[in-house]
């Protein structure tokens, strides 16, 4: 089915995805700041790992810098990605090429942007059937028209000679969704795919998900605001706080038993707790502003358990049970506030 | 139409000289269609939505039933084939000269898409305080608006050293949160939020609800709140408006709706949600709709859910449903609750 000569993870056993280390560096008007801090986490194949964490905490960043596609003004300043194996860090511009579509895929945060505003959707799914099968141009509008229909477009046909803006929103992030599962990827990261939508068409497309992950053994990492999604279809979490991992683990056990202050805090403000007409929970403050994250814990100015030694030492991610590690000096102390 | 729509109130209250205000909002039997090559599409059929003072409005449904095109059709961004809009009374589409800025500034509008409707080529001070150059009134010197940009930055999270970044500075979340800024800048009596908290976590998410629940308290601001998130929907609306394919099926006081729904779409919109329980991975009461979405260019006879309906009889194929009115229950006063259905659910525990 593939025609890329890269190992596929088939082959090798290991982890489809192996993220160590990443950094990422920010150049800024007032100087170097750094938005990614040593992130790292890895997803075996057929397996959904979620990436959480508060808005601007460097998710979409991570997600880029996997994919290759950063902005100029960004740059990876250390770490490895690697994909079955090898690191995609080290590739040129022509391996990754090959690599994006049939072996990594990236559906992007926004949608309308990602989309090109002057072609027609048909045509802009279609490319990667004639750029990486070599379809005809006939074929590969068949594929283009049966990918719309997997993602509950009605009237595809009609629909594929439409361009972005005639599209609803939700029929927009669908359509990227399409774009970005149509070569079966290996690997899939997938930045806030079902914000858009309703209930009932998300969960049509978190079982076209599904379904490539059985069939394909696909592994997906999922970034997402959705704590339900998160609980119903991710395996293994990882909670992020300005550009550092805190807390990962087990999705289960990270939301029933939550190691990390963070992380407790993010829980705490779901709505579904919350009474109407009263204010909904939020973690108090704001993140630290990223020319100036703190040199001991980077959640210090909003913790209920910051201490003397938060202010000095930065916690390392440590170990705190089996699959699962933290960042905090007093994550035994949790259960007690 | 051949379907009966659903009425939102009795008299209009200004035909019998009465002293009560018209809604703050009132649109009227607003049907929209778009031409596609040959054929057209049909986003609105008919629809009617009442918003009243200090009221929010939270209006769900599926994706693409034409929800962001109402909310465009309200800001007077896209006029309608037939139907009214009133606001305060007044049609904004015979609005001439001044009256038209006058009226833009009491109506804004959180656009779907953060990305695409901020101008990459302003800064975020420059963003939030453009309206402010056609309404010079509202913050007429210039350290008075450094010190307001200041203000709507923090009410929404950011921080006052954001004002001076570009859109592709920030993250998703943060251009939202941008677009909510910007909205609020002008003091409108109005705001239609188009997923408006979509792109932030939930404690983000919290704070920004909470802000523009301070302001409909302290204000009397009032919202149409378009989202597919139910529990934010369910904690900001005094009552919901559920549409499916370009028509409302389904209003009434947000407790019945969600607890005691009448149409079938709605109770399997309201089962399909997912929950935050971590212990049964799959749930069993989950309402799965049978069907493909049907065609907008071509909306089923009778009642246009019944090709997805599993309470679906002859009948449904054959005459439009009606509107069936209960009585609410919630403690929100007299506000009825209606749908449109042969065979609504009843009043026990959700039959399904
Ligand atoms: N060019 C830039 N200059 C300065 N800061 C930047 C720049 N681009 C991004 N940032 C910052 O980098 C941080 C990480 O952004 P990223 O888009 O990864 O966040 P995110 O976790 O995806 O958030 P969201 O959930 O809101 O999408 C943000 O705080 C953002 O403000
Ligand atoms: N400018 C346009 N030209 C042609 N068709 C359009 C246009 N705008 C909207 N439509 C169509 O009208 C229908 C309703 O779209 P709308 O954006 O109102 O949906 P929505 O309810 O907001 O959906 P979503 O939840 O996905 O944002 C869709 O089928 C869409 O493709
Ligand atoms: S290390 Fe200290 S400040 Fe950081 S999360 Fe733990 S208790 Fe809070
Ligand atoms: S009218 Fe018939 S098809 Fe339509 S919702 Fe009611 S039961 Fe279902
Ligand atoms: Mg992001
Ligand atoms: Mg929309």
């Amino acid at each position: 089915m593939k025609s890329s000569t890269l190992p596929s993870p088939a082959k090798t056993g290991g982890p489809a995805l192996e993220v160590e280390g990443l950094c990422v560096d920010l150049r800024t008007p007032s100087g170097t700041v750094r938005a990614v801090d040593g992130v790292g986490f890895s997803v075996r194949k057929g397996r959904t790992l979620a990436l959480l964490g508060e808005s601007g905490c460097g998710k979409s960043m991570t997600a880029l810098s996997i994919a290759g596609l950063l902005d100029p003004t960004a740059e990876v300043t250390g770490g490895s990605v690697k994909v079955a194996g090898t690191d995609v860090l080290r590739l040129g511009r022509a391996g990754r090429r090959k690599l994006a579509g049939p072996v990594l895929s990236i559906v992007f945060q926004d949608a309308l942007t990602a989309l090109n505003p002057v072609q027609p959707v048909g045509r802009q799914l279609a490319e990667p059937f004639r750029i990486h099968r070599g379809l005809s141009r006939r074929d590969a509008r068949e594929k283009a028209v049966e990918l719309m229909t997997r993602v509950g477009i009605p009237e595809p046909r009609l629909r594929a000679r439409a361009y972005p803006h005639q599209f609803s929103g939700g029929m927009r992030q669908r359509l990227l969704i399409a774009m970005a599962v149509a070569l079966d990827p290996d690997v899939l990261i997938a930045d806030e795919p079902t914000t858009a939508l309703d209930v009932t068409v998300q969960a049509q497309i978190m079982r076209l998900l599904r379904d490539l992950q059985t069939e394909r053994d696909m592994a997906l990492v999922l970034i997402t605001h959705d704590l339900a999604v998160v609980a119903q279809r991710a395996d293994d979490v990882v909670v992020m706080y300005a550009g550092n991992v805190v807390e990962t683990g087990p999705v289960a056990e990270v939301f029933s038993r939550p190691r990390h202050p963070y992380t407790k805090g993010l829980l705490d403000s779901v709505p579904e707790h919350a009474v109407r007409g009263r204010p909904l929970p939020a973690v108090p403050g704001s993140p630290p502003e990223l020319s100036a994250v703190p040199s001991g814990c980077v959640f210090q100015a909003r913790c209920p358990l910051a201490g003397q030694r938060c202010a000095g030492e930065r916690p390392p991610l440590l170990s705190v049970g089996a699959a699962r590690s933290a960042a905090c000096h007093f994550s035994e102390e949790l259960d007690r506030v | 139409m051949s379907e009966t729509p659903l009425t939102a109130t009795a008299a209009d209250p200004r035909a019998d000289g009465s002293a009560t205000p018209p809604p703050l909002l009132e649109v009227r039997g607003v049907t929209k269609s778009f031409g596609h090559g040959r054929r057209r599409l049909t986003a609105l059929d008919g629809v009617d939505v009442r918003v009243e003072r200090g009221e929010t409005l939270g209006l769900v449904g599926e994706s693409g039933c034409g929800k962001s095109t109402l909310a465009r059709v309200v800001l007077g961004l896209e006029r309608p084939d037939s139907g009214t809009v009133r606001f305060d009374g007044t049609d904004p589409f015979t609005l001439k000269g001044k009256e038209l800025p006058a009226w833009r500034r009491r109506v804004q509008m959180v656009f779907q898409d953060p990305f695409a409707s901020l101008n990459a080529r302003m800064s975020a001070a420059d963003l939030i305080g453009e309206p402010w150059r056609t309404h010079r009134d509202i913050v007429p010197t210039a350290p008075a608006r450094e010190r307001r940009v200041r203000e709507l930055l923090s009410l929404v999270g950011l921080r006052e050293s954001d004002a001076h970044r570009y859109p592709n500075e920030f993250s998703g979340g943060q251009r939202q949160r941008i677009g909510i800024a910007r909205a609020l800048a002008l003091d409108p009596d109005l705001i239609v939020c188009d997923e408006p908290v979509s792109a932030l976590d939930l404690s983000v998410q919290a704070q920004v609800l909470n802000v523009l629940s301070e302001l409909r308290e302290r204000l009397g601001v009032s919202y149409v709140f378009i989202s597919h998130d139910l529990s934010v929907v369910r904690h900001v609306s005094d009552r919901v408006t559920v549409m499916y394919l370009g028509k409302v099926i389904e209003h009434g006081p947000t407790e019945d709706v969600f607890d005691r729904p009448l149409h079938p779409y709605t109770a399997a919109l309201m089962s399909a949600a997912p929950t935050l329980d971590v212990s049964g991975r799959e749930r069993d009461e989950e309402i799965q709709l049978r069907g493909e979405i049907p065609s907008p260019y071509d909306i089923p006879s009778g009642c246009r859910f019944r090709t997805r309906c599993w309470k679906s009889e002859a009948r449904c194929a054959e005459v439009a449903p009606p509107v069936v009115v209960r009585d609410g229950t919630a403690d929100t006063g007299q506000e009825p609750h209606e749908g449109l259905c042969h065979f609504p659910l009843g009043t026990g525990p959700m039959e399904a």
